[in-house]
């Protein structure tokens, strides 16, 4: 029993860097609809970023901040820059230059900082958290910054002008122009926050598993992975899935025999794939009812 | 609006047999307006030319346009599923590995000829694809896109685990010996290698065109483009989505299959989710929905990467990401928009 407490709090430890991740999954994917595979990578070049003004000198909370707007103009001027010129290209290409993104920033990453791994400080410390040597006070203060960033952004979508008009301009790009919303920038707005939603999470994650231009690419998969599960329209139910992955992950590794560290992955996916085959919009994600 | 499309689509063919067939070609085919016999005269002179290209180009060259082609053909397994039946993949590295594996373990350890071992990777990849579509049946979309992809994340691992490392041969992978050519025949082992896959590529792709233009086909499509307008027609959705998936996993797994004989060895680590994406940006270079563009998707997917690295070592990601963007600029819906750009336009000139 206490191997098992002790694998789960674990597991939600590693968990709150894919819950941080999903979050920002979902941002996206309620601006333009799709799952953008160069999320991970537009994080890890934030995070060095962030690196690079803290090797300036910049005390810790400026260079957070300065990297946060710093991404949320680079967000959104690939919007603009990158997306607007094919706004109406089929979808399947757009995926693509998902991928070429990907293939872009990873290569930039890897030239101008190249591949070697670098330690980054985390703000909260890495002593244990209340004496439990399970969770250290940098995750604890991962889980809480996840949480609040959470609650800020129901706020947002919930009760401000921007968030409601961003919420129409997704759900409904025709309707929400014909009442004045610009969809066009909201789109490139949405690209901006998940941007500098993803630049917090890697901010957060590099000191658990140290910066290098590939740090992103299983935690992106994870963060997938938890959006998914907790239904991708839904950000607390992204928050939840990514838990529920960093727990799996580690309960499959522990008592399933034959699976070990390698074979973590495809058996947090196949539970997921499982669940999805059972609730296919996700566990807590609003069916999507079209009409004919 | 899907109403009113369809309403155009039955307008068409009420009003001229072009039309029919337009409709029925639907997804940007360049082709489509073109006579038959230009088609034909292409068809014959683009065959020629495969024919004569080994007697004039060196082995590399001819080792790399086979490869193209073994790309091509997963890539036109890849477009029945996604261009035509409207279904998500990122997990055809696992049908390509399937087809390499079976024809590497029955060429050297059981002493089939390498012949037999294409409709052997061929058939259990059809049951294996088959199988798999029938969960992926309730998922759409992302949730598709996911499943497939555990089962791209998953195959290197699988094909790692010690229980079948006397099979497998675990990390290591298996050599293979390339097979001479029959009949006495005066080509080398490239050479034949070469005319073989494009024979078994002709057939291949033959019967796909045949399969996307019969009644077949069009219940694919007709399940494409509305799931429950083709349901309520008398289509077994259910039973032709599974049985796209099998096909396009058949394929693959032949492709796979060929690869593994041209490269002489398979090992886990070639089949990763790498390849699964390289299937996925082939496909949208070639077009959707356009069986001829996988030529050009595999050309792409071969020869792009080593043009990057040409041009910068160090930036060679970045050069390729450049490239691919910069030819959905040129080209949103991949070379097929583009034909079909050109040949709409020379129309409107002659005119």
């Amino acid at each position: 029993m206490e191997l098992f407490t002790q694998q789960v709090l674990a597991g939600i430890a590693t968990g709150a860097i894919y819950a941080c991740m999903a979050l920002a999954v979902v941002m996206i994917y309620q601006a333009i609809n799709h799952l953008n595979f160069a999320q991970g990578e537009m994080a890890m070049f934030s995070t060095f970023i962030a690196w690079q003004f803290l090797e300036w000198g910049l005390p810790y909370w400026l260079a957070f901040i300065l990297t946060v707007i710093v991404s949320f103009v680079a967000g959104v001027a690939i919007e603009r820059v990158v997306f607007k010129p094919i706004e109406n290209a089929p979808v399947l290409s757009h995926v693509v230059i998902f991928i070429a993104l990907y293939s872009v920033i990873n290569s930039a990453a890897g030239f101008i900082w190249d591949f070697t791994v670098k330690s980054f400080p985390s703000p909260f410390g890495s002593s244990p958290l209340f004496g439990s040597s399970l969770i250290s006070a940098h995750q604890g203060g991962m889980v809480a910054v996840t949480l609040a960033l959470l609650l800020l952004l129901y706020m947002f979508f919930s009760y401000t002008r921007v968030g409601l008009a961003m919420r129409a301009a997704a759900a409904n790009p025709a309707s929400a122009r014909l009442v004045g919303i610009r969809v066009s920038w909201m789109t490139a707005l949405g690209w901006g926050m998940a941007a500098a939603l993803g630049s917090i999470a890697g901010m957060l994650i590099a000191p658990v598993v140290f910066l290098e231009p590939n740090m992103m690419i299983s935690i992106l998969l994870y963060g997938f992975a938890g959006a998914v599960l907790g239904g991708l329209t839904s950000p607390g139910g992204a928050v939840l899935g990514g838990f529920a992955v960093g727990v799996i992950e580690n309960l499959a590794g522990t008592y399933i025999p034959v699976v070990g560290s390698e074979l973590k992955l495809p058996i947090a996916l196949v539970v997921i794939v499982v669940v999805l085959v059972f609730k296919p919009a996700g566990l807590f994600g609003r069916v999507v009812v079209s009409r004919v | 609006m899907s109403v009113q499309k369809e309403t155009v689509a039955h307008h068409d063919i009420g009003e001229s047999p072009e039309g029919a067939q337009r409709a029925i070609a639907r997804p940007a085919a360049p082709g489509a307006k073109t006579s038959v016999q230009t088609r034909h005269i292409l068809f014959v002179a683009l065959l020629a030319l495969a024919l004569f290209i080994p007697a004039f180009t060196k082995n590399f060259v001819v080792f790399q346009l086979t490869q193209t082609m073994v790309y091509a053909i997963a890539i036109v397994g890849l477009n029945l599923l996604t261009g035509f039946n409207g279904q998500f993949s990122l997990g055809h590295s696992a049908f390509y590995a399937v087809g390499a594996y079976t024809a590497a373990i029955m060429m050297e350890q059981m002493g089939v000829s390498y012949v037999w071992t294409l409709p052997a990777a061929g058939i259990l990849c059809f049951i294996l694809g088959f199988l798999f579509g029938l969960p992926a049946l309730r998922l759409e979309g992302v949730y598709l896109a996911l499943a497939t992809f555990a089962l791209a994340a998953a195959t290197p691992q699988i094909l790692k685990l010690s229980p079948l490392e006397q099979w497998t041969g675990g990390v290591q992978g298996i050599v293979i010996t390339k097979p001479d050519a029959p009949f006495g025949l005066p080509l080398n082992q490239d050479q034949w290698l070469y005319y073989f896959t494009l024979i078994v590529g002709l057939i291949l792709y033959l019967a796909a065109r045949n399969l996307v233009t019969s009644r077949t086909g069009r219940a694919l499509m007709a399940i494409r483009d509305n799931p429950i307008a083709a349901r309520s027609m008398g289509v077994n959705t259910s039973l032709y989505k599974a049985s796209a998936f099998g096909l396009s996993a058949l394929y693959t797994g032949v492709a796979g299959a060929l690869g593994a004989i041209i490269v002489q060895f398979v090992a886990p680590d070639s089949f990763t989710l790498t390849l699964s994406i390289g299937f996925l940006v082939g496909l949208v270079v070639g077009g959707v929905g356009w069986l001829p563009g996988a030529l050009f998707g595999g050309a792409f997917l071969l020869f792009v990467p080593n043009i990057a690295e040409n041009i910068s070592k160090g930036l060679s990601g970045a050069v390729y990401g450049l490239l691919l963007i910069l030819l959905i600029y040129v080209m949103p819906s991949g070379v097929a928009g583009f034909l079909q750009m050109i040949v709409s336009k020379a129309r409107g000139g002659a005119k």
